[in-house]
């Protein structure tokens, strides 16, 4: 038996690692996908006052403090049976929409879009940011930054601090926005659609005019028929930040609609001895282990899961393009992982839409904010949809608003089955007998679980650089016999 | 001259520390210009192996965040410390232990049995918990051990200087890297940088004029004046005990302050000192009435130390 290591591949919690065991045929025997990290928040918040966790949870993750401020603040409602004033729901939903349009650009350019627009067989060393500038212009990478500097640049004014937000609070926010505020927020939103515009334009010139790639998204290496995951209105519209769990099954036939509070009827988490990390699924259905189709509980939440989940887009833009995809790639529900990347930047444009809608809404500079909550605290659950899929905070307290349990389901970890899986089957049919396993190979296992943006993704390829990756082949004897790596 | 070698390195870390560098924005070209960047997980394409072949001190500076909760975490610490002449604790995780430091306040065992047995969504494996090694069918594969108590960087290796906060703000990061660059001397061993050597109270635009309290209100309580000191309006704010360096971001969007900065200069504990804080603020006398005013006061313990547990005094005597 030979093992072969990828070791660290990218940030969830800690490194991930993944283990590829061949048989004595030099077929792939089974992959092993681990994350080596566990920090346990939902055992350290116990004891703590229910209104800290918007501003303890963020520190889950400095890539998306956003969402885990926003769950947190919804369960937080929840537990405080408290409903919060209109114009703080418009001010967190326009943050939240900000964050994903922002979001979504830096994976997409930085992260997931070189293997597209530089070429899945381009050379690693420039198939990063650089290359895409190469590509596109210069102009680009310049336009990346702004984009990013001016989507931090509103979090910061609306959420308190650029990174880990503090302003949401029980019962609202805690700080609103004055009327000169909004109109300079109002300039950056009509930039970020126009620029969410430019991007689904030079992905409709550069990918879709390029039958190859289209070819690629669509191979059956990419591919597996799962259940999906994604919060939607009540027009079963996405959305990010509130709403109803729709879950579709591998037809695209709802499977079920639920509200935070039923969450636990619906997802149970799979335990596993060699990785700190749970596998989330649907309890309905059961854990049959790494496999996809009807019987299997497996689903994915990520950005083509919400569009696949729900049954359009909310704003008329996001629609077109929405519309389009399906078109395109054969009817809903599509279930090629790679069509991800085009789903993420609908969703780009979507919440850039979104946030320019919320920003002209007179209520936004309204000064009623918050209202104090007067119930006694008890128990609440709070869903958004992160970047990398539905994010789930539940808390139970003490009368006293003193934490006693804390479950958290988050955004990566519902994909942590279906990552595995992508990676099991790329790895199966890439790597076979007496076919050398070259660095082309490394980039196309890691195109199947990057298409997921584990997090962190997003930073590994913000600067000219690029995925730390390492393939070792070991003997039975445990004998390093072959080592792949990228080029410095 | 070559250009100064710099390392990146992230322990037990949520990744804001780096999003906090990546946020210098365009700035950020101009520190790969000045540094010859020799390692950096996140951002680029070198491996533990490189670290480990090069000569001992061979790296100027290493930034190092995050905080040290496992076997890896401690390993690599030791490792960028043979290799870097400088090292620099990055972030209050680093600094203080931050807020996975109050795992320190629970146990591993504790967290191991919710997360995977007792948690209601978690479907238990036949009482399974992830192992460091586990023999699979098709060979054994291995995880890093978790330890019991989470430690500030300096609770396993010697560090040189600190520069605090959650994260670090970007301003604060570029002044650093300006003043490295300028050649000035560096300031003395185990200093403090990219903070200022007051209160978080003096940069705060309220008001505060240590007013007498009888009663403590939470955040969500009341709605609080937008001028006046958040303490003198019994909200518990931690600005008379964190050191100067943020601009006071969270009393300014009317948030009290919790000391990511860490202490001030001369405080050797931010929790014991923000106790006499309160102390002095009490108006009553009869030690009843001030019990039941300090009542009030929920979860001091995760309050006053929510970013320091690991370096509070506390914590060095529970565990001796
Ligand atoms: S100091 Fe704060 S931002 Fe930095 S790693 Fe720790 S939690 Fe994240
Ligand atoms: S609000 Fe907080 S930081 Fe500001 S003056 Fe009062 S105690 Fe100090
Ligand atoms: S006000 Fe306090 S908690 Fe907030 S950023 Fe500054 S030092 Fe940190």
């Amino acid at each position: 038996m030979k093992q072969i290591k990828i070791d660290p591949i990218t940030r969830l919690e800690g490194h991930g690692k993944i283990d590829i065991f061949l048989n004595d045929d030099g077929e792939v025997a089974n992959t092993y996908f681990q994350i080596p990290e566990l920090r346990g928040f939902e055992q350290f918040c116990v004891g703590r006052p229910v209104e800290e966790m918007p501003r303890i949870t963020t520190r889950i993750c400095g890539v998306c403090p956003e969402a885990h401020h926003m769950a947190a603040a919804k369960a937080c409602d929840a537990v405080f049976h408290v409903e919060i004033p209109s114009a703080a729901k418009k001010l967190r939903s326009l943050l939240y929409n900000v964050f994903f349009a922002g979001d979504h650009t830096t994976h997409f350019y930085a992260l997931g879009g070189p293997d597209f627009i530089v070429g899945p067989d381009a050379p690693a060393a420039e198939r990063n940011i650089l290359g895409v500038v190469k590509k596109v212009g210069l102009e680009v990478g310049g336009k990346v930054i702004e984009m990013r500097k001016r989507t931090q640049q509103v979090i910061k004014t609306l959420g308190g601090k650029q990174t880990h937000q503090i302003t949401s609070m029980p019962g609202g926010v805690s700080k609103g926005i004055s009327i000169e505020e909004a109109k300079e927020i109002e300039k950056h939103c009509e930039w970020f659609v126009e620029f969410g515009k430019f991007t689904i334009q030079a992905f409709n010139d550069i990918v879709l005019k390029n039958q190859v790639y289209v070819d690629l998204i669509l191979s059956d290496t990419f591919s597996h028929k799962t259940y999906y995951m994604g919060l939607v209105d009540e027009n079963n519209k996405v959305n990010f930040y509130d709403g109803k769990v729709r879950v579709v099954d591998p037809d695209g036939k709802e499977f079920v609609k639920y509200s935070p509070n039923e969450y636990l009827e619906n997802v149970a988490e799979h335990v596993e001895p060699w990785t700190y990390l749970k596998f989330p699924f649907l309890k309905k259905v059961g854990w049959k282990g790494f496999v996809d189709g009807k019987d299997s509980g497996v689903y994915r939440a990520t950005p083509l899961s919400r569009l696949n989940a729900a049954d359009g887009m909310p704003t008329p833009l996001a629609q077109a393009e929405y519309e389009k995809m399906y078109s395109t790639l054969g009817g809903k529900p599509v279930h090629a992982t790679l069509a991800t990347h085009w789903a993420r930047i609908i969703e780009l444009l979507s919440g850039a839409e979104m946030a320019l809608d919320l920003i002209r809404d007179p209520e936004i500079t309204s000064t009623h904010i918050r209202n104090i909550p007067t119930e006694i605290p008890t128990e609440g659950v709070g869903i958004v949809e992160a970047p990398r899929g539905t994010l789930t905070h539940h808390y139970t307290t003490d009368e006293r608003g003193i934490l006693t349990k804390v479950n958290l389901i988050v955004g990566t970890t519902n994909n942590y089955a279906p990552i595995s899986m992508s990676i099991n089957k790329a790895a199966r049919g890439l790597i076979k007998k007496g076919v050398e396993v070259t660095e082309g190979t490394l980039n196309k296992i890691e195109m199947a679980f990057r298409a997921y943006d584990p997090c962190f993704g997003c930073a590994t390829h913000y600067m000219p650089g690029k995925m730390p990756i390492e393939l070792r082949i070991y003997d039975s004897s445990n004998n390093l016999i072959d080592l792949v790596r990228r080029n410095p | 001259m070559a250009k100064p070698k710099l390392a990146l390195y992230w322990a037990a870390s949520c990744g804001g520390c780096e999003i906090a560098v990546l946020d210098l924005h365009e700035k950020i070209l101009d520190v790969a210009n000045a540094f010859d960047i020799v390692f950096w997980p996140v951002a680029l394409d070198f491996k533990y192996s490189d670290v480990r072949a090069m000569e001992d001190k061979s790296i100027d500076i290493c930034l190092f965040n995050g905080a040290i909760r496992n076997s890896e975490n401690e390993e690599m610490a030791h490792l960028m410390r043979d290799k870097s002449k400088l090292v620099v604790a990055f972030g209050a995780c680093a600094h203080e232990g931050g807020i996975p430091g109050l795992a320190n306040l629970t146990t591993k065992d504790a967290i191991l049995k919710w997360v995977f047995k007792d948690s209601p969504s978690t479907v238990s494996n036949n009482g399974t918990y992830p192992q460091t090694h586990t023999r699979m069918p098709e060979g054994e594969i291995e995880i890093p051990e978790m330890w019991e108590t989470v430690k500030a960087l300096n609770q396993v290796i010697d560090v040189d200087y600190y520069i605090p906060g959650c994260p670090p703000q970007p301003d604060q990061i570029w002044g650093v890297i300006e003043y490295i660059l300028s050649g000035q001397p560096m300031p003395a061993k185990g200093a403090t940088l990219g903070a200022g050597d007051k209160t978080c109270c003096e940069e705060c635009p309220r008001e505060r004029k240590e007013k007498k309290l009888k009663q403590f209100f939470r955040p969500y309580e009341i709605i609080s004046d937008p001028n006046e000191c958040l303490l003198d309006q019994g909200i518990i704010c931690l600005g008379p005990v964190s050191r100067s360096g943020c601009g006071a971001l969270c009393p300014k969007a009317n948030i009290p302050c919790r000391g990511c900065y860490g202490a001030p200069p001369n405080c050797p504990d931010q929790g014991a000192k923000m106790v006499s804080a309160i102390s002095s603020v009490i108006d009553a006398h009869e030690p009843e009435e001030i019990e039941k005013i300090l009542d009030q006061i929920v979860d001091p313990l995760g309050t006053f130390y929510r970013f320091s547990v690991p370096q509070s005094i506390l914590r060095r005597v529970e565990k001796i």
